[in-house]
């Protein structure tokens, strides 16, 4: 369906601003959807076709309900795709949908040009209609509710996947298994003629035999920890062959929205500096004004103290602009003592706007905060940290060091703010058991939660699974045989 | 159109209602749904639906925030680490709120508890409400437009106005031509019901005891109000005389003093006669109490009223006792000797809130 016309010549006229901005982006292709389809759309994560499942159900519920009282609407919705795809409200006024717009293109030139986005499959819509279409075929197979299960199942452990894997190219030699002497059989002492008698030959061969398997099984797998779950268990679990593809399924998914997670306050910042750019530069008709004020300060609003990607984002970007352009880095800078030289400090380089389009091209959340939250921002934003005071049973805010609300924050963005988990061991206690071990950073993992996801990795693996953690200071496996859950202590060296 | 997010979403509700369905006996017996009863739905809140991670403890990871404030500065209390509350930087998921019809409520009652459907008696008096379409207006849902009218009054306007052309009529419908259709509701006769709630409000019937006969009369309510499209509920309190009450006071007073049963099914029955005549009404009497009256010949009195001027004006008659220290419970033990082969009459013992379920069945399980 083709854009109205007025529409259509707003977008081209924004597509120009962007362009002339030195944007680079695929082509978009804007739809405009009643708030329903909008909602549904949002409801399938962006994409319209998606395999059944009642999740999206359920935040198509929430969607709806939350339209309907009026308490939140999606103004925009962009979707990581060659053509790029980006759905506008009908109901929107005319200045929305111009902000919209503008916003889409710096989010599809992020996509584009971003390094963590490099390898998403760019004709993703076509993948996702795919998956539906195997899904579906294997519902008709197994039955709807079978398969349902399953999916639930696999999506528990969604998020077990190393998303820098996709760029790590590892060529192990093989290893040589000659390093380690291979034990033995153990002969009996006696005299050359009494050898054979004492250490009958066809022993000592059954013994040799013996020892061969024992090392060939105590071999353990993976070799070395592998953060992707999920591929471990797609390559040696003894699952069917529809569990096996809707296992990938479920991962390739998961692989394809990671760096949106990577990259939330980057994408968002990036976009709301160009459409306010876009906006404020070009756009804009003085009729328009106080309706797109309105719009943007709610974009960038704080509520309650708590972040806003997009106003994080956004003013980070601003001030990586502002202090290329004036030259506020480097050695020189940084050892400056005087405060009033400091705040003066401009070298007219004008290099700000290189700058960011180099941070949006090689940075993802974590390297964009370590490298360009500065101790000046902290402090301009107010930014704290705060923490759960068991006394009170409150959030109070605990500090506002910049060193320690970096490092907070950090630890919020590394790996999308999720445990490591990695797998430790598919032969674990030479049983055929799984082991999964949590990389322990100092917070202990949601036991409810953690035990329910067990529970499911070992309906995939289908032998007894093990999780090596840290609960309350002390390090210990959980233990789920198919039927119970056991939970023992153990010395330091799981740990 | 039907949106194909609309298979997802009815999955997800038959997923709820599964979940609402297995922790009913739970509902019942705790009462938290009462007070989030609107017209016509009711919200219940359900524990998280969602599917469990490998996530940190939320209360221990704390967090990142702007704004003003000192270290020690409260921002918020925590949600219960069950619920899956998330202060902080990244948006909270609520406690899932859903909603569902009393009918359907009503109906897993039925299903759980295996209640047999009521036979309702009498049909006249009251009244459902039906829609016919019987004229005609300027405006309207597209969907009623009234095509043959509509080109009637566009071919007038051109005609009167000098653009109509005989070769080409048209059409070239303006909105003021448009005319739709309209409706009018008329009123039909369907069965209904009364209800007569009454509480022995003594001193010995404390709040716990309350508590049990407000949940048990909301299931009561929820059960008779989905075969009966008005249902009408009337309030008796009584210590030693008996006085008609709104709900809230029906709930929450507490009197002191004697108990004089009679008092009260002699209220009953005069709201009865003047306000529901059996021939049209479906009534139904509910009496609650700790089973102490005041004496033995005004026990003698309450059967006699029931026997002879209650009983044969209503559908049922349920008497619930309410277990409590204070009462010998002797009223029990004489109506069960009066009434052993009444079918009208069901009588029951409610020790505690577990055992609402159980008297539930005992009152709605003769289908009356």
């Amino acid at each position: 369906m083709s854009l109205p016309p007025l529409l259509a010549a707003l977008q081209e006229e924004i597509e120009a601003h962007a362009r002339a901005y030195g944007l680079d982006f695929f082509r978009v292709i804007f739809e405009v959807l009643d708030y329903r389809k909008l909602n549904q759309v949002a409801a399938y994560g962006g994409f319209p076709t998606r395999y059944p499942h009642w999740r999206w159900g359920m935040d198509y519920e929430q969607l709806q309900k939350g339209y309907t009282f009026g308490l939140q609407r999606i103004y925009e919705l962009v979707i990581n795709n060659d053509p790029c795809y980006a759905y506008l409200l009908e109901c929107n006024a005319d200045v929305d949908q111009k902000i919209v717009m503008a916003h889409v293109y710096a989010h599809c030139d992020f996509f584009k040009n971003n390094v963590w986005f490099s390898r998403t499959n760019r004709k993703m819509i076509d993948e996702m209609a795919n998956h539906a279409t195997r899904v579906r075929r294997y519902m008709d197979r197994h039955g709807a509710d079978t398969v349902e299960n399953f999916i639930d199942t696999c999506l528990s452990l969604e998020n077990l996947t190393d998303p820098h894997s996709l760029f790590i190219v590892r060529e192990r030699p093989a290893r040589s298994r000659e390093e380690e002497p291979r034990p033995a059989v153990r002969r009996l002492k006696s005299k050359e003629y009494m050898r054979d008698y004492i250490n009958p030959p066809d022993y000592i061969a059954r013994e040799e035999k013996r020892l061969r398997e024992d090392a060939e099984k105590r071999k353990t797998f993976p070799e070395e920890p592998s953060r992707d779950v999920l591929k471990f268990l797609i390559e040696h679990s003894p699952l069917e062959n529809w569990q096996r593809d809707i296992l990938s399924i479920i991962r390739e998914e998961a692989y394809y929205f990671a760096p949106q997670a990577q990259t939330k306050i980057m994408n968002e910042g990036w976009a709301t500096y160009w459409h306010s750019k876009i906006m404020t530069e070009k756009c804009l008709t003085d009729a328009e004004v106080v309706d797109y004020a309105d719009h943007h300060s709610g974009t960038v609003a704080v509520h309650r103290g708590r972040l806003n990607p997009y106003k994080l984002g956004v003013e980070l970007f601003r001030d990586i602009e502002d202090r290329w352009n004036r030259g506020r880095f480097g050695k020189e800078y940084d050892e400056c003592e005087n405060l009033a030289e400091r705040t003066a400090w401009d070298r007219k380089l004008g290099l700000g706007r290189e700058k960011i389009f180099e941070a949006r091209r090689f940075c993802n959340d974590v390297t964009f905060i370590d490298n360009y939250l500065t101790e000046e921002f902290c402090r301009r934003h107010k930014m704290f940290v705060y923490d759960f005071n068991p006394k009170t049973g409150l959030y109070q805010i605990t500090s506002r060091s910049f060193r320690e609300v970096k490092q907070k924050l950090l630890f919020h963005l590394t790996n999308r703010g999720l445990p490591f988990v990695e797998v430790a061991d598919g032969n674990h206690r030479n049983k055929g058991e799984l082991l999964l071990r949590h990389r322990y950073e100092g917070v202990p993992l949601r036991q409810d939660y953690a035990r329910d996801t067990l529970r499911n990795a070992q309906k995939i693996w289908q032998r007894p699974v093990n999780l090596a953690t840290v609960v309350e200071d002390k390090p210990r496996i959980i233990s789920f045989t198919g039927e119970s859950f056991e939970e023992i202590e153990v010395g330091d060296q799981v740990a | 159109m039907i949106l194909r997010i609309e298979q997802d979403h009815h999955r997800f509700k038959q997923i709820i209602r599964g979940k609402i369905k297995q922790d009913l006996r739970k509902y019942i017996s705790r009462g938290e749904l009462i007070g989030r009863r609107g017209k016509d739905l009711i919200s219940i809140p359900l524990p998280q639906i969602s599917i469990p991670h490998f996530v940190h403890g939320t209360r221990q990871a704390g967090g990142v925030g702007q704004g003003d404030g000192e270290p020690g500065t409260v921002l918020g209390a925590a949600e219960p680490e069950d619920g899956s509350g998330q202060a902080g930087d990244a948006p909270g998921r609520h406690i899932l709120e859903v909603e569902i019809s009393l009918d359907e409520l009503a109906e897993m009652l039925g299903e759980e508890l295996e209640l047999p459907r009521i036979q309702p008696r009498g049909k006249k008096n009251i009244v459902s409400e039906k829609a016919r379409y019987h004229g005609i207006t300027h405006s309207g849902p597209e969907g009623l437009r009234h095509f043959r009218r509509t080109y009637k009054e566009m071919l007038k306007r051109s005609i009167a106005n000098g653009t109509y052309r005989r070769s080409s009529p048209g059409p070239f419908i303006i909105n003021e031509d448009k005319r739709y259709r309209t409706w009018r509701t008329t009123i039909l006769p369907e069965t209904t019901a009364a209800v007569i709630y009454m509480m022995d409000v003594s001193g010995s019937m404390g709040e716990e005891q309350k508590e049990i006969v407000r949940i048990e009369s909301f299931w009561i309510d929820t059960w008779l109000r989905h075969h009966y499209r008005g249902l009408e509920i009337r309030y008796v309190i009584h210590d030693a005389e008996a006085r008609e009450v709104d709900q809230e006071t029906f709930y929450h007073t507490r009197e002191s003093g004697g108990t004089v049963i009679s008092s009260a099914y002699r209220l009953a029955l005069e709201i009865t006669r003047t306000d529901y005549p059996a021939g049209e009404w479906n009534v139904y009497c509910f009496h609650f109490s700790d089973g102490d009256n005041w004496s033995q010949g005004d026990t003698q009195e309450c059967v006699r009223l029931l026997r002879e001027d209650l009983l044969p004006g209503a559908n049922l008659f349920c008497y619930g006792q309410v277990e409590s220290p204070y009462g010998t419970g002797q009223f029990l033990v004489d109506l069960k000797e009066a009434f052993a082969d009444e079918e009208r009459v069901a009588l029951s013992k409610i020790e505690n809130k577990e055992a609402i379920q159980q008297s539930i069945q005992e009152f709605m399980g003769r289908g009356r």
